[in-house]
């Protein structure tokens, strides 16, 4: 099929024709004729996978490692220790407050013995950690990272995949992430982390819920599913939570955004405490819970392997951290619509260190949620197992709903 | 969607799907099953319906095989793996198969639109908003396809809510009384 294709006449792509991020795929003849192999666009491409290596092993995946060292560190802080503050620079007496800490841990995970016990089923025990980091990894796709970066002449929008569907791949992929943690249960063949499986797939199908109707409202307001779109929105007209813009086209406060401050809080609210129990972190870390389950699902598992559910906890936390700051605090976007006044000045145009900034922006905003992870997790005692389905079916999902009723009243009310 | 990708995901489906009854071991056929959705998943949004992939995966491969697998984890594999197949099941099934086929290649056959390729009719966005300029209220369509996107989230969401909006109602009704049926056959005799 592919041949037939490249060996029509060269035709130039129509201008109306639909163009998305995945057109990079898309068939055209150019000059130089290869009549076995599809012609890529090569630019968007390189790009692509520049964006795609560049966000996960440059960003993603350090910011996972110093999470973990955050998490220790403001871990000591918040019970009066002293933390891993050792470790600096190998063979020197440099210590740099232990920020050498997670590349030892990462040494020593990788360096462990690697046991794979006897009673295990081999092929699903070895598959569930990569079950669990994968889906965690892919979700970074369609979160806006930044505005554009324009750099010689070029313009590169700071997303990987400009989806329509944003949110929802998000959900549907970290949704899969739950068969790592079953699978990981179920195949060590032993009780604690059976159970630890067993309440891992419940407690998230029963979040998932109260996940996917808490940002109705923000849908509802936005009247759109495209993350870019909704973060370009909020840097006109300012953050959703905060919808004061002094730069923007509009008035300075929009009454409708302002009253819609108040569903738009109990989303956010319940956005989070959804999250929470997604990403399997205290007051619900029931699956793993050590004072009942020895470690849950992951007991059998040492070295790299259990590093990988770690690694693909942390990963989903920041990803979930990610969309609560698109969705709620205007992602990449400055306050008060100073994006806005700064392209003013530079005619309409992003410049290269605005686009920079932008980048600085949202991993700063992300970072500021995962340290409040953190600070929860150490101040939060877990819940108990009944307690957590009561607060998921009868509190979260009820106020989720009710939400949505009072964002489409205050719609209603201001409809022209 | 090129070609490649098309077979790729096709092949790996049915491959998949085959697995499924392939293997003894009910959780190894419900993963298969997964893959399988996902696969689906893969040639929707190569036709350039996201909503339906990602919805696909969403609720399928998300939420009711997570469910199916809590189930079947909690089953006695042992007596399942050792279970022999009938003959008489055996032929029960290949029939209900061989009919299943023949229907639908008579119906694929006969279905003129489905010869169509996406090279043959590119969906085009400027005649997409043509068409829709004789409708009041422009909105977030327009706006989409004036960016060359295909909205394919909203024009589900007006075909269904307003085309569609008696039988959406009807088959909401018909869940909850689902719903309610299954707690009350199941609910706990208490006497």
């Amino acid at each position: 099929m592919a041949i037939s294709r490249a060996e029509r006449p060269a035709r130039t792509r129509p201008t109306g024709r639909l163009t998305d991020s995945l057109s990079a795929t898309s068939f055209h003849t150019t000059r130089h004729n290869v009549h076995w192999l599809p012609d890529f666009d090569i630019a968007l491409l390189l790009t692509s996978m520049v964006k795609i290596v560049g966000l996960i092993f440059l960003v993603i995946m350090p910011m996972v490692a110093y999470s973990v060292y955050a998490e220790r560190r403001v871990s000591a802080i918040l019970q009066d220790r002293v933390g891993p503050n050792r470790v600096g620079i190998p063979l020197t007496n440099i210590r740099l407050a232990g920020l050498g800490q997670p590349i030892a841990d990462g040494l020593k995970f990788l360096l462990k013995e690697d046991l794979t016990p006897g009673h295990v089923r081999k092929l699903y025990y070895w598959m569930a950690p990569a079950l669990v980091l994968i889906p965690a990894l892919l979700t970074c796709a369609v979160l806006p990272f930044g505005s554009e970066l324009n750099l010689f002449g070029h313009s590169v929008p700071l997303v990987i995949a400009d989806l329509n569907v944003g949110p929802l791949f998000v959900f549907a992929i970290a949704s899969l992430s739950v068969y790592g943690i079953v699978l990981a249960g179920w195949s060590s063949n032993s009780k604690y982390p059976f159970l630890g499986g067993v309440r891992a797939s419940s407690q998230m199908i029963s979040y998932e819920i109260a996940l996917g109707l808490s940002i109705v409202p923000v849908l509802l307001l936005f009247g759109e599913l495209n993350l870019v779109q909704i973060t370009r929105e909020q840097s006109q007209n300012g953050w959703l939570l905060l919808p004061i813009s002094f730069f923007g086209d509009g008035p300075v406060i929009e009454w409708k955004r302002l009253l819609f401050v108040i569903p738009a809080g109990i989303a956010f609210f319940v956005f989070m405490v959804a999250i929470f129990a997604e990403t399997n972190r205290t007051p619900f870390d029931l699956p793993e819970c050590e004072t009942e389950l020895v470690a849950g699902y992951h007991t059998e598992y040492s070295s790299m392997k259990f590093a990988l559910f770690f690694l693909g906890e942390y990963a989903a936390m920041i990803i979930g951290s990610g969309l609560a700051v698109t969705l709620f605090f205007g992602g990449w976007s400055l306050p008060f619509g100073i994006d806005q006044w700064i392209i003013g000045l530079n005619d309409g145009m992003i410049p290269w260190w605005l686009g920079l900034l932008h980048m600085g922006v949202f991993f700063g905003k992300v970072v500021f949620f995962i340290l409040f992870f953190i600070w929860v997790r150490w101040t939060v005692p877990r819940f108990r197992y009944d307690q957590l389905m009561k607060l998921g079916w009868v509190y979260m999902f009820e106020i989720a709903l009710a939400n949505i009723f009072l964002a489409a009243g205050i719609l209603l009310l201001f409809r022209a | 969607m090129p070609s490649a990708l098309f077979y790729f995901f096709a092949i790996l489906m049915v491959i998949l799907a085959v697995a499924v009854f392939i293997n003894r071991n009910p959780v190894a056929s419900a993963m298969c099953l997964v893959g399988s959705f996902i696969c689906l998943a893969a040639l929707f949004i190569g036709l350039d319906a996201y909503f339906i992939g990602i919805i696909q995966i969403l609720v399928y491969a998300g939420a009711i095989m997570v469910l199916f697998l809590f189930i079947i984890m909690l089953l006695d594999l042992k007596a399942e793996e050792k279970r022999q197949i009938r003959p008489l099941t055996f032929l029960g099934g290949m029939a209900v198969v061989i009919v299943l086929v023949f229907q639908l290649s008579t119906v694929l056959y006969s279905f003129e639109p489905g010869r169509v390729t996406l090279d043959q009719r590119p969906i085009d966005t400027a005649v997409a908003l043509e068409s829709r300029a004789s409708l009041d209220e422009p909105g977030s369509i327009a706006a989409a396809l004036e960016r060359g996107t295909l909205p394919d989230v909203h024009l589900l969401g007006e075909r269904l809510f307003l085309d569609y909006k008696a039988h959406l109602q009807i088959v909401g009704v018909l869940l909850l009384v689902a719903t309610v049926g299954v707690v009350v056959l199941s609910r706990k005799r208490l006497s």
